[in-house]
This record gives structure tokens, C-alpha cells and sequence, in this order.
């Protein structure tokens, strides 16, 4: 298929592109950007006039739900979903049952996803046995049938001595490893952040130092290891300025925050409401007013969906006993234009957060427009606005803060390796 | 913030929480108490304003204490009354808490007094219902989790009026265990509205919330301090599983530090008032000479408790 898209506004953050001109696919890969290849004949022009075309997103975090709990989602749905939010590349955590933990199945989950056509899967293998943090997973077996990274999701290593010796290994042979900084000890029974809501609700709380106490484990491990850490949905004001000295103090690390956690705080939760029931949770106005200046400055270097499809039934219970989680993949683009607005900060800027930072970190060749680069792309209107609702949504998992909403950015086009994916 | 306990007249269709509610609300539930106390005392101790009601008894979580003065008091208001201890058996069973109430409100249920573990469940269930459109059924949370347990703020504030007519002049003291107390959180937001000057909180920093303060209290960790000019104690209970792990070392400590003796309470007013939830912990929370003695008023307590839960459950009634 050769694709022309005219007339648009072409975003290449990687590259610095950002003017009018026509890009040209052929072959699933860029082929040509302003002036056409020769001989060039398109098999479908596609006018985007007032629209914006960038690379396809690529989400850091998201949840397919396959296999184990086909209940909450599947592939197809899920998939289905990526490409309408113009993710065109996620990654997946590994906290499906049986957890992603043996070569078997990380190849049985990349066979089913390329067999749909959708987005590309990338997935996250467990750093441990059955995410159980007593024993390291064969990573060499795991890494060759596709694994990217190696995590634990949203499973504790409470012994300290096997999270030296998993980071030791990984840094053996250079695999990532990407963790969620939070104290298992500290975080235990919580399910809000420690603050008046908690105290008002009644609610079991997490104290920031949870954060806190984990990254500077982390931090210490990372530098006697030389371990490639990636840090997972950042929570805390104290948190991000933990990461902006680590940083600065020369430690190689890339972190990451949740798409929601831009938006919402712990006052959002209102009488209960189940679907602001997120891991790690929704925290004070600071916290939220700390991690939007942290994307900005770049201390935080990627924004992720964290998507959790999550079935209803599973949600309708007193917020303590909910399952956490929020899906994510269909609202991680307008929310990220949201908070761009909001922030002043430019779309190039914005949109780097969600495909050439992330690409970068996943360490696949994604996240850009380059000639020859795989062409994944995504094309949205930004001044289109629409309500989140249930029907709105692809995603199998209808549990978001955000329902009832209005947004603006609405994705018209989703090309995957030069195939018209998802139009609207 | 949308209320949810109260209509678009001001008027109250479910009883989840204290906080938010106007103190005009409160003010009406105490005054229509005051002659459901004198009913207690006739011959014949019904009246008919629930007649033909079915109010459902339904405890999540076992309460003797609570769940025998509820049922008084719908049986006073000629309500019938159907106890359902569900303890954690259903949900083992597999039915989910709003599968139990479609169940019951298939059986023409009328009103829904609801104990549970987990904060918040009686505001999921008054949610489901206003959902389905049932809006003429009604919820009286009657404790959940660590949240709230409005009945008892309620009678707690009754008890306090009828001691000491205004609450405007007053100081208040709280002692135990608010971290865990659902009661401290529902006094503490009907004092303040109701316009109490101090509200006081006294407890070891292992057993408060970190942002108590937030809620418009005093706190110290120094009982004497804390007690000192104090007109009203209230002693909140502790439970015995506390004990022995990381909040607390022992039962004898925390009696040192934080029980009431005659001679702690000699700090508060001369005419201070000692009440408690019940049930009490003698020489845990309080020694048996105050829990018995001239300044307590914790059996009082237990009969106003039925007078305002029946002012409660008329008024959610319409009657």
C-alpha cells in the first residue's frame, strides 16, 4: 500500500519537524517527507488539512488483560483500542496469569498480536518467578522471545538481597530493568494517599515516603549494580525531586508518570468513587502540580496510560475492595494535549512524551518519521472534542475517571507499519 | 460537592455521613428525638409512623450492641423488622454486596440499615439504588470500616445537649483510638458544626491520621494536657488486636498513658460528662470507679441512642 498524507501538520519531536508538507509510505516504512519519491504513484491520499500528523504513540504501560483474565479485556479489544488512541507500539506488563515469566508464553502473546494487524506488542517479561521477588526468571530465555524489559509490575520484592541480585544479573547482560518505587512494608492494606481525604474517608492510606524510602533503595542498588533501571509511575512532589538529583548526581535512569496522575488528585476520589482507585494513588494537589513541572523539565521522561481494563463488577464494590486500575490507551493522546495546554508546553514538546521518549526507553525503532522508519503513524484533529462515555470507548475496560468528560483531540487515522489501521 | 444523603429540598433520603450535613439537619434530627424518649418510658412503647415498613437489619460485620438498638427502634416505630447477619459467609459464597441488595429490594424493602467492614459501602449502595431509580428506599449507615457512624455521632451530640444545653462554649476531648474510629470521625464533624469551640483529640501518634488536624482538632499526645477544662470525655473503644503489634505494646501501657482515672479526670471541668461507645474495655480505656461513677453518662447514651435512631428512621420515612 502506498499512502500519501497531504495538507497536514507534520510533528516529528526526534527530529525537529514541524511544518505543512505531505509524507509519503510505501513498503510499511516512511518513504519520502515533502517531496515525493520518484516515480511515486499513491494508492490512497489521505487529506489532512487542519489535522496533525505524528509517529504513532508508543505507550510504556498497557494492560492487555491475555492471558488469564479475558474477563476484564482481550487482545482484540484492547488492540482495538490502541490503534483508535493512535498507539501504534505498547508495552505490556507482565502481571497476567499465568504471569509472563517463561519464553512459552511471551511468544504465544506476540504471535496473537501480530495476528491481529494492530499495534505493535512489546512485551515485559517478570523479573521473577511468578512475580512472587524470590527467584530471577531465566532472562536470556525471555529476552530472545521478545521481552524488552524485565519488571514486576505491580508485585513487591520485599527481600532486598533479591532485588541486588536480579539488577546484578540484568546489568550482566545489559537487560532493563523497569520498577515501580514503592515500599511493600509502607504501602501495605493502602489504597489512598495519606492525606485529609484518607482521613476523612476513612481509608487505609500509603505515606509518601512509601516513594521515597523504595527510590533511594533503588538509586543505591542502581549505582553498585550498573543496572539500566527505568523508574514506573512517579507519584510523589518528593518523588520527582529525588529523581531530579539522582539524575543530575550523573546515575543513568529514565522515569515515568501516568497519564492521570497529571489530572487528578486525591480530591477527585469525592464519596468513594471506585474508578479513582489507581496504583500508586492519586495524590495531593503538590504531588500533581510537581509531576506536571517534572514532564515539563524533562526529570520525568515519558508519559505512559497505565492501562488497566477493569470489568465492572470488579469495580462495583466499596472502594478498598475494588480492583485498581484505569483504562487508558484511547485517552492517553487527548490528555496529553490537555496537558500541554494547560502547561503552555508546545505540541512537539507534548507529543515527544509519547512516542520518540518512550521508543527511546523501550529501545525499539519507533517514535519517529525518519525515511525508512517503520511507518507508524497517527493522525488527529486537535480541536476535535468529544465526551468520554461508555460507548465512546473501544476498550473492553469502561473504568475511567474520566467518563463524562470532554476532550479535545480526536485520532482520525492510525497507520501500523504503512497499513491503514483505524480511521474515523 | 453533590450531597449525597440529602435531595434537591434540603431534605434527607439516606444517613451515610455527618460531614456536610447542615447543622439545621442535625438540629431537627436531635429535636424530633426528644419525644421518642418519652415513649421509652410509657406502658405501651409503639408508635405507628413505620407501620407497614420493612426495614432490613443488614450487618456485614457483627454488632450485637448496634444492631439490638436499631431494631428497637424500627420496632417502636411499628416497622418490621428483618435482622440478616451476613458476616463474610455470602461473599464467600460469591454474591457481591449490590447482589445481595437487588435480592432485597426484589422483597419490597423499604429501608436499609447497613453495618460494614469497608468505608464507604452504604454511599455504594445508596448510589446503586438512586442508579436503578429506587430513590424511595432508604440507607442509615450504621458503621462502616473506619468512616462513619452517623447514629452514634448523633446520639453522642444528644447526649452532650441534654447534659449541657449549648454546644457554643464548649470543649470537647476525645481519647483512644481515632485512627481506627469510625465514631471520632463523625463526632468530631457534628461538633464542628454544630459551632463547638475546641474539639480535642489526645492520642499516641501511632493511633491518629496524619492530617486529624485538617478536620478542625486539637491534638495532644499529653492526656493531663489534653483533659485539662475538658466539659465533655469521650473515651473511644480499643480493640483488643491492636495490642501487641506495632501501634501499641501493651494494654497496660496504653492504660497508663491514655486510660481515665478519677484522678485524670480531676483535670477536666467539675461538671465534665465521661461517655463511650461502648462496649468498653475496663482498665484498658477507662477504670471501672469513672465508667461507673457521678460524671458518667455512657448508659444514658445507650437509651437516647434509640430515641434518635428513631428520629432518624421517621424522617427518612417521611413520616
Amino acid at each position: 500500500m502506498k499512502l500519501e498524507i497531504v495538507n497536514g501538520r507534520v510533528i516529528d519531536p526526534k527530529h525537529g519537524v514541524d511544518r505543512v508538507t505531505p509524507l509519503y509510505v510505501a513498503a510499511g516504512k516512511v518513504a519520502a517527507l515533502g517531496t515525493p519519491p520518484p516515480d511515486w504513484r499513491a494508492s490512497r491520499v489521505i487529506d489532512a488539512k487542519g489535522l496533525i500528523v505524528c509517529p504513532g504513540l508508543v505507550d510504556a504501560s498497557a494492560r492487555l488483560r491475555e492471558p488469564g483474565f479475558e474477563h476484564k479485556a482481550t487482545l482484540e479489544s484492547e488492540m482495538q483500542a490502541a490503534v483508535a488512541g493512535g498507539v501504534t507500539s505498547l508495552a505490556c506488563p507482565p502481571d497476567t496469569d499465568p504471569p509472563l515469566d517463561e519464553p512459552g508464553l511471551v511468544e504465544m502473546l506476540k504471535h496473537r498480536a501480530r495476528s491481529l494487524h494492530r499495534a505493535h506488542v512489546y512485551p515485559v517479561g517478570a523479573l521473577t518467578v511468578g512475580l512472587k521477588g524470590m527467584a530471577i526468571t531465566e532472562m536470556g530465555e525471555l529476552s530472545e522471545a521478545g521481552c524488552i524489559a524485565f519488571s514486576q509490575a505491580d508485585a513487591e520484592i520485599a527481600d532486598t538481597q533479591v532485588l541486588l541480585r536480579a539488577l546484578q544479573y540484568a546489568a550482566t547482560f545489559g537487560y532493563a530493568v523497569w520498577l515501580r518505587p514503592q515500599d511493600p512494608y509502607l504501602s501495605r492494606g493502602g489504597v489512598a494517599h495519606d492525606g485529609e481525604v484518607a482521613t476523612r474517608l476513612g481509608l487505609q492510606a500509603i505515606p509518601s515516603c512509601a516513594e521515597t524510602i523504595a527510590l533511594d533503595t533503588l538509586f543505591e542498588l542502581a549505582r553498585s549494580t550498573g543496572a539500566r533501571l527505568h523508574l514506573a509511575r512517579i507519584s510523589t512532589h518528593d518523588g520527582v525531586q529525588r529523581i531530579r538529583e539522582a539524575k543530575r548526581s550523573g546515575l543513568a535512569l529514565s522515569c515515568d508518570v501516568a497519564i492521570h496522575h497529571l489530572h487528578l488528585c486525591d480530591t477527585d476520589i469525592g464519596w468513594f468513587n471506585a474508578s479513582c482507585h489507581v496504583i500508586p494513588p492519586l495524590r495531593g494537589h503538590r504531588d500533581r502540580e510537581a509531576l506536571r513541572a517534572g514532564v515539563a523539565d524533562g526529570t520525568i521522561d515519558l508519559v505512559c496510560s497505565d492501562h488497566a481494563p477493569v470489568d465492572d463488577d470488579a469495580k462495583q464494590l466499596p472502594f478498598a475492595e475494588s480492583e485498581a486500575g484505569a483504562t487508558g490507551l484511547e485517552l492517553l493522546l487527548p490528555l496529553t494535549l490537555k496537558w500541554a495546554r494547560e502547561a503552555r508546553v508546545g505540541l512537539p514538546q507534548a507529543l515527544a512524551c509519547v512516542t520518540s521518549r518512550p521508543a527511546q526507553v523501550l529501545g525499539i525503532d519507533a517514535g519517529h518519521l525518519a525515511v525508512d522508519a517503520p511507518a507508524d503513524v497517527c493522525v488527529f484533529d486537535p480541536e476535535a472534542w468529544w465526551t468520554v462515555d461508555r460507548r465512546s470507548l473501544h476498550s473492553q475496560g469502561k473504568n475511567t475517571p474520566f467518563l463524562g468528560v470532554e476532550l479535545a483531540g480526536k485520532v482520525r487515522f492510525t497507520v501500523v507499519a504503512g497499513q491503514l489501521v483505524h480511521e474515523s | 460537592m453533590h450531597s449525597p444523603q440529602l435531595n434537591a429540598a434540603g431534605e434527607l433520603t439516606h444517613l451515610l455521613t455527618l460531614e456536610g450535613l447542615p447543622a439545621d439537619v442535625i438540629v431537627r434530627i436531635l429535636d424530633t428525638a426528644i419525644p421518642f424518649v418519652s415513649i421509652a418510658e410509657r406502658d405501651v412503647k409503639k408508635v405507628p409512623l413505620l407501620r407497614g415498613k420493612a426495614v432490613f437489619n443488614l450487618f456485614f460485620e457483627n454488632s450485637t450492641r448496634t444492631r439490638t438498638t436499631f431494631e428497637i427502634a424500627a420496632k417502636r416505630l411499628s416497622a418490621d423488622v428483618i435482622n440478616l447477619n451476613i458476616g463474610v459467609s455470602s461473599t464467600s459464597k460469591g454474591e457481591t454486596l449490590l447482589d445481595t441488595i437487588d435480592n432485597l429490594v426484589a422483597m419490597n424493602a423499604d429501608m436499609f440499615v447497613v453495618r460494614h467492614a469497608q468505608s464507604g459501602a452504604p454511599h455504594l449502595i445508596a448510589q446503586h439504588l438512586s442508579a436503578a431509580r429506587r430513590d424511595h428506599i432508604h440507607v442509615v449507615n450504621a458503621g462502616d470500616g473506619r468512616h462513619q457512624h452517623p447514629t452514634q455521632g448523633l446520639l453522642d451530640l444528644f447526649t452532650i445537649r441534654h447534659y449541657k444545653k449549648d454546644f457554643r462554649g464548649l470543649t470537647v476531648a476525645m481519647v483512644g483510638d481515632v485512627l481506627h474510629s469510625r465514631v471520632a470521625r463523625s463526632l468530631i464533624h457534628g461538633l464542628t458544626t454544630l459551632g463547638t469551640p475546641e474539639v480535642r483529640v489526645i492520642a499516641p501518634k501511632t493511633l491518629l491520621p496524619t492530617s486529624i488536624a485538617s478536620l478542625g482538632v486539637h491534638v495532644h499526645y499529653d492526656m493531663a494536657e489534653g483533659l485539662r477544662g475538658a466539659d465533655v470525655v469521650v473515651m473511644l473503644r480499643l480493640q483488643n488486636e491492636r495490642m501487641g503489634g506495632a501501634m501499641l505494646p501493651s494494654a497496660g501501657e496504653f492504660f497508663k498513658h491514655y486510660g481515665l482515672t478519677a484522678e485524670k479526670l480531676a483535670l477536666a471541668k467539675p461538671d465534665a460528662i465521661v461517655m463511650h461507645p461502648g462496649p468498653m474495655n475496663r482498665g484498658v480505656e477507662i477504670e471501672s470507679t469513672v465508667a461507673d461513677g457521678v460524671h458518667s453518662v455512657i448508659l444514658p447514651q445507650v437509651t437516647f441512642g434509640i430515641a434518635v435512631r428513631m428520629a432518624v428512621m421517621s424522617m427518612l420515612a417521611g413520616a
